[in-house]
């Protein structure tokens, strides 16, 4: 089988992730409320939303790290089963999100040891599915510092002596080790120099393309969305009140708050 | 000849919900007919709806009323009823479009500009450089511009860039906004060749081209867009900008 029939055939027409009616409030309002959508493999799902709309609980939620009051997340895995995740125990989850998921946070530091190396950044995942041989992991860690093109010679310095964007990248390199097929971000290009944020958006898709990876990012910059995301879910008190194709989203909003939200963008 | 789009009793109107809910209504039961092989050219006056029948087309914008059905994978489709996930599938797959901007990551090389359409379809690496290299070659992109992005180029090489990224892949339908607008005669002609093969290759092309000389060199089918109320807007609604 070819290269080509290989990546069509991956790209099936069956989900892999399903949220049926998922809800966590706070308070009324305050959280995520009846949420229901698909991921399918390869795509990324953008979230957006105002600060406060219940962005980054929903990600929680859904990235396994936050029980809901109510509704479900199933996730086809890679032995083709369905998981129920809040019906799975604490440590399956957890191994879950070591293995075939990965997280990316707003702050690289909640993301990364700050007090280990780089290299030792990238190859505790490794050593959380079993892998032993040292040269080995090393050897991983080098691929991956040259994939999200950071120096390898700064491979044995701590990520505290790096710049942000290089955190993020390391992050990224971190959590993409074990070839995860589904990665939440919270907002990856948040507090980053514009210049910065180009590099780590190319990076990005490149990625995504090339590992036929699934990712849900939060994100409130729309022209982020825009790049990355080929579907949008919009937010507000907690709710989707609009979902679609991203340009369909941007260009042709439906609900009111999606009105004002786009109209309120500054374009340089 | 194969029907490749059929709009029946197309409608679109735009609600300004933060306007005092002002109503435009632009496209009012439209019904229109592309056949594979032919191009279909929109025209109108300004302000006529022409951009947002092919915007509609395209799923980016969402009809008000009225169908869609659109050949894909060997069915006629609704695009009107289709989840996201199937119309992502038909543009991946059926159907191409050809913005009159271009719009992508910044700083990323013009060359794997154009390549991106083909990479994300799984095509190898040799064979999507190779072909977006004749492209650029085809639209007069001098090489040495190639490793730059397209940030950096006048009007008319950046449309070229977003052409040849549009007709990088042989989509059983391809969709064109004023794709000659900004080119000079020379790039033009090279356009008009360019549909020219699609539709010898059996592509249906609907288009929209104020350019006369582009317009009677392509058009197998002329459709005429009428607006059929004073306030009817072909542009962008406003509260986009």
């Amino acid at each position: 089988m070819t290269n080509t029939q290989l990546f069509q055939q991956d790209r099936s027409n069956s989900p892999l992730l399903k949220v049926n009616k998922l809800t966590k409030l706070y308070a009324p309002g305050k959280g995520c409320e009846d949420i229901n959508f698909d991921l399918y493999p390869g795509e990324v799902l953008g979230i957006v939303g105002e600060s406060g709309s219940g962005k980054s609980t929903l990600l929680t939620c859904l990235s396994a790290r936050l029980a809901p009051n109510d509704g479900e997340v199933l996730y086809l895995n890679r032995e083709n089963n369905w998981l129920n995740l809040y019906q799975l125990s604490e440590t399956e989850r957890r191994y879950l999100l070591r293995t075939e998921w990965g997280v990316v946070h707003q702050h690289a530091r909640d993301g990364l040891r700050m007090g280990v190396s780089a290299g030792a950044n990238i190859g505790e995942r490794l050593m959380a599915i079993g892998e032993r041989h040292y040269g080995k992991i090393r050897e991983k860690g080098m691929k991956w510092m040259q994939d999200v093109e950071l120096d390898v010679d700064r491979i044995d310095d701590k990520p505290a002596t790096y710049s942000g964007g290089m955190q993020q990248r390391l992050q990224i390199a971190r959590n993409l080790v074990t070839h995860p097929r589904v990665v939440f971000m919270d907002e990856p290009t948040g507090g980053l120099d514009v210049s910065v944020q180009a590099r780590l958006l190319d990076l990005l898709r490149t990625l995504v393309t090339e590992m036929n990876l699934s990712v849900i990012i939060v994100t409130h910059d729309l022209a982020v969305a825009r790049l990355l995301a080929q579907r949008l879910v919009v937010m507000r008190h907690g709710k989707i009140v609009e979902t679609g194709l991203t340009d369909q989203v941007l260009d042709d909003p439906q609900h009111a708050y999606t009105q004002l939200l786009v109209s309120s963008v500054l374009t340089p | 000849m194969t029907t490749m789009i059929n709009v029946e009793q197309l409608s679109k109107t735009f609600t300004l919900h933060n306007q005092g809910g002002i109503q435009l209504p632009v496209l009012d039961k439209v019904d229109l007919q592309v056949f594979a092989g032919q191009c279909t050219v929109l025209h109108g006056d300004s302000g006529s709806g022409k951009s947002t029948l092919l915007r509609t087309l395209y799923a980016n914008y969402l009809p008000s009323s009225g169908a869609i059905y659109v050949r894909h994978q060997g069915e006629m489709l609704d695009l009107a009823r289709a989840s996201s996930h199937q119309l992502l599938s038909v543009r991946r797959d059926t159907m191409g479009y050809v913005s009159q901007f271009l719009r992508v990551i910044p700083r990323i090389a013009t060359l794997h500009v154009v390549m991106q359409p083909l990479k994300e379809r799984g095509i190898a690496d040799k064979e999507a450089k190779d072909r977006a290299a004749d492209l650029l070659q085809k639209l007069n992109i001098p090489e040495r511009l190639w490793s730059l992005a397209p940030s950096t180029f006048s009007g008319g090489e950046q449309q070229r860039v977003n052409i040849a990224r549009g007709f990088i892949q042989d989509y059983p339908i391809l969709l064109l906004d004023e794709p000659t607008a900004s080119l000079d005669q020379k790039n033009a002609d090279v356009v008009v060749q360019l549909i020219k093969k699609a539709l010898a290759n059996n592509t249906a092309v609907v288009g929209i081209f104020h350019d006369a000389h582009v317009r009677d060199a392509v058009a197998d089918q002329v459709f005429s867009v009428y607006s059929d109320t004073s306030h009817a807007n072909d542009q962008t609604p406003s509260h986009i900008n």
